[in-house]
């Protein structure tokens, strides 16, 4: 899973079938320290996420899971809402 | 799978209900010599892993949730399933 944050929106008349009724988002990647990093991408949303949240995700085949037993063609789902990220400042720092 | 350090972790009240009970950390990827080896990512802790521990990350769908959450098919690509004691380089 990573971290990143709600930047948009996308919408699709068109689309399979089994993407009916789910949310499409816009996220930017984003590393611990919610700096972004790489390329915006679309991910379904499975727990309600809104504008400018930073969320987490998750990739591959295990992103159409939350939406069993329905079939949703997904390779990045947001699973969950982020209320705050720890960063240990030693190990943070820590480069060797 | 990877090596990895626990960096910290991450506080989540709206979440997959699979993920409910389960510690998600974040880890930053290492290489055997300790040193950075990319950006950081966040895994289920299958093990009681704490954060500064050099982990091992398996990132594989049905092994990650199998290990973290005892049955697979939920939405996790990533697990600690290791806590390293000691990495032997033969380079």
């Amino acid at each position: 899973m990573q971290l990143a944050r709600v930047v948009g929106t996308v919408v699709a008349t068109v689309k399979s079938e089994s993407l009916e009724g789910q949310k499409l988002l816009v996220i930017q990647p984003l590393d611990a320290s919610l700096n972004q990093y790489g390329k915006p991408m679309v991910a379904i949303d499975s727990v309600g996420a809104g504008k400018g949240e930073v969320v987490f995700w998750c990739r591959g085949r295990e992103a159409s899971f939350p939406f069993l037993p329905t079939e949703v063609p997904s390779d990045c789902t947001i699973v969950g809402i982020v209320d705050s990220v720890f960063l240990d400042p030693v190990s943070r720092g820590q480069r060797t | 799978m990877i090596l990895a350090r626990v960096i910290g972790n991450v506080v989540s009240t709206q979440k997959d209900p699979r993920y409910e009970g389960g510690r998600i950390m974040v880890v930053r990827p290492v290489n055997p010599d300790g040193s950075d080896a990319g950006e950081e990512l966040l895994a289920l802790d299958a093990v009681d892993s704490g954060v500064g521990d050099i982990v091992v990350v398996v990132r594989e769908g049905w092994s990650a949730s199998t290990t973290s959450t005892g049955s697979p098919g939920a939405a996790i690509d990533s697990a600690i399933v290791g806590v390293v004691d000691s990495v032997e380089d033969y380079a």
